[in-house]
């Protein structure tokens, strides 16, 4: 039989990997407007992290814990260096900094009481303490920015702890953002800045530079609230072995370390996806800088950034945190992203799970607004419920991973429980590549 | 009058003794001895008593004062004054950088020359210096009056909101969005006040007034160079 058919074969569109759909969008987006796109949230590119890591759990050369009946401890106590007051908590997962400005009121307050009904510490933010927070807040970490904005001494002596930012992990080295549109009259007298103007906040504290001056400013912070509560220093995560150390070297008692997948109210998102390190980078070279300066343990190490599970923690634990901190997950856990608001979202340009404008305060879950109409959608006690719930999830979780691998305190876990899936997690995380004894760098090799 | 030695007694209970002080305390005078530099001298107040140091400090001297008068006979080293809600600060000598950093009230006054960065990012504090003041001073400053008897160096008021500055002198430079504005009665009258409480026989009528273009307030792509 003959072959009639002549159309000429074509080459099938090939799309580029470097000029992606996503990319052209926002060349086409930066063209139109002039201005760099900026959003909520933290690095939504794939980074190595804690999902690249195993747990060994008990065989015969270790044996677990009895999985529903024996004890696994979680408490952790935060600032046990200097301050008269320690921090208590019952579990080690504690409520990141996030403003009421960036967040509204009911959320604010949301987690407040989920923090409190699960027994650990919430955290202020860029604007100041409100009384709502610090009333439904039993442990609330003041935050002490380079803004200032509605820092007053009275507050700071309300605080069970103050908590000094360097930086952020969504933008190590930037300022906090608040665009007009959620300056309303209360942000913008908490704040005292014109209503409805773009606030950029200051990168760079207005009154110190460096490590050296940093511990002067430890000192006056210690003299004003009479050397009683914990002085935590958060630094985004880039150097973290020197970062660590330079906290420590200025008198901190506590580290807090969060990575790149750390969210942000609003900063640009070239800032967001090409500045700092991922969170699983972080952690042993901080833990590796208290170690050598003989504070691990002494000093704590907390660490945020994409923790979203049990494993997370148990994971960010093992490698020596001694606690961490949610920021993105408490506010997925009282309402942000969910399905039920897809209308809306869909009519913002978005959908569930990618809706990051929080900047332009028209959250369809009430959250991440200053509009009142809007900000009502969200029930605090119910949203702290929520909360409490999640959090204790969390927990059990934990306790589940350290009950297999044998230990009775969340504390106990240790980098020898790991092993990791990847030749980079192996690398940043200093635990073998599965099923071997090696890392990438270890020696000997 | 309450005497304390710093050196003898430490910096602790110094500030410990005068944060303890209320507002029915009689002890209302007290004069600091020997600070030799110390930091963070007589910080955190809160009582309407009059502290005097006797001789310079060193970082954030009366930092967050309320209510108190805190008189310094010497200089000052970075910070004094910062973040003050309330009460007056004085400093015989000269002030290192950041003088009045965000303060939100109260009167500072310093009667030599303020170095760098006075009244960054001020809040409301008014500050009036009887001599210069460095680079960079009133930046980002959101409320307050600064007035400067002497003169002013580069990039005044950068990224001002609606802090009002006053210069007798010259100012070498205007930061972005800072510009020369009318000066009204009501100024003239707020600066006669001002500089009768800080001790100076300046005229307002010598003065410049300066304060935020407003240019900058909201994202504007036209406004990219000024960064």
């Amino acid at each position: 039989m003959k072959d009639t058919d002549t159309t000429i074969p074509q080459t099938r569109p090939i799309q580029s990997a470097t000029f992606t759909n996503e990319i052209n969008s926002e060349i086409r987006r930066a063209a139109a407007t002039g201005i760099y796109d900026i959003r909520g949230g933290g690095a939504k590119r794939r980074v190595p992290h804690f999902d690249d890591l195993l747990f060994l759990g008990a065989s015969v050369s270790r044996y677990p814990l009895e999985g529903y009946r024996e004890r696994c401890s979680t408490s952790v106590t935060l600032g046990t260096r200097f301050a008269k007051k320690p921090i208590e908590l019952d579990i080690p997962v504690t409520i990141a900094g996030m403003s009421f400005g960036a967040l509204s009121g009911p959320a604010k307050e949301a987690l407040g009481r989920g923090a409190s009904m699960a027994g650990t510490s919430t955290t202020t933010g860029d604007g100041g303490m409100t009384p709502e927070e610090r009333g439904h807040s039993s442990k609330l970490v003041y935050q002490y920015l380079p803004s200032r904005y509605g820092m007053n001494p009275n507050d700071l002596r309300k605080a069970d702890a103050i908590e000094i930012v360097v930086g952020q992990g969504a933008k190590p080295g930037g300022g906090g953002m608040l665009l007009g549109q959620k300056i309303s009259d209360r942000v913008a007298e908490m704040r005292t800045l014109p209503k409805g103007i773009d606030q950029r906040s200051a990168c760079r504290h207005p009154d110190w530079t460096g490590p050296d001056d940093l511990e002067i400013k430890i000192l006056e912070l210690r003299e004003i609230t009479g050397w009683q509560v914990p002085i935590y220093v958060k630094v985004g995560a880039t150097r973290p072995y020197y970062d660590t150390a330079l906290a420590v070297k200025a008198g901190a008692d506590v580290v807090v370390m969060d990575g790149m997948q750390g969210g942000t109210a609003a900063t640009q998102d070239v800032f967001i996806e090409h500045v700092g390190i991922p969170t699983l980078a972080c952690i042993r070279p901080a833990v590796q800088a208290l170690q050598d300066l003989g504070v691990h343990r002494e000093v704590q190490l907390v660490i945020s950034g994409g923790i979203r599970t049990g494993a997370d923690v148990a994971k960010a634990l093992a490698l020596g945190a001694d606690a961490v901190a949610i920021g993105t997950a408490a506010l997925i856990a009282l309402g942000d992203n969910d399905p039920k608001w897809e209308a809306e979202y869909q009519k913002l340009g978005s959908t569930t799970g990618a809706y990051d404008d929080w900047h332009e305060g028209q959250d369809p879950a009430g959250i991440t607004t200053q509009d009142p109409e809007l900000a009502a959608r969200l029930d605090p006690v119910e949203a702290g419920r929520r909360l409490r719930n999640y959090l204790k999830v969390m927990t059990l979780e934990a306790q589940t991973i350290a009950r297999a691998c044998g230990h009775n305190h969340l504390h106990n876990l240790e980098p020898e429980d790991l092993c990791a899936l990847t030749m980079e997690a192996a690398a940043m995380a200093k635990v073998p590549l599965a099923g071997t004894d090696w890392y990438p760098g270890k020696a000997g090799f | 009058m309450q005497i304390y030695d710093v050196a003898e007694n430490g910096l602790r209970g110094l500030n410990a003794t005068l944060q303890a002080q209320g507002k029915e305390t009689n002890q209302t005078n007290w004069v600091v001895q020997n600070p030799k530099g110390s930091h963070a001298i007589a910080v955190g107040l809160d009582a309407p008593i009059d502290v005097t140091v006797k001789g310079s400090t060193g970082y954030y001297c009366a930092g967050m004062n309320q209510q108190a008068i805190v008189r310094v006979e010497g200089s000052v080293g970075p910070g004094v004054a910062e973040n003050m809600l309330s009460g007056t600060v004085i400093v015989e000598g000269d002030a290192s950088q950041y003088a009045g950093a965000t303060g939100h009230g109260g009167l500072l006054v310093i009667k030599g020359n303020a170095s760098s960065r006075c009244g960054i990012s001020m809040k409301g504090i008014d500050i009036v210096v009887h001599g210069n003041i460095g680079h960079m001073s009133a930046f980002m400053a959101q409320a307050g009056n600064l007035v400067v008897c002497g003169d002013a160096g580069d990039a005044l008021g950068d990224s001002l909101y609606e802090a009002c500055l006053f210069v007798r002198g010259s100012v070498k430079s205007l930061g972005s969005d800072c510009i020369e504005k009318e000066m009204r009665p009501e100024h003239l009258e707020l600066l006669k006040d001002l500089l009768e409480r800080a001790g100076s026989d300046a005229k307002p009528e010598e003065f410049r007034r300066y304060g935020s273009a407003r240019q900058l307030y909201n994202f504007d792509i036209d406004n990219a160079a000024a960064y």
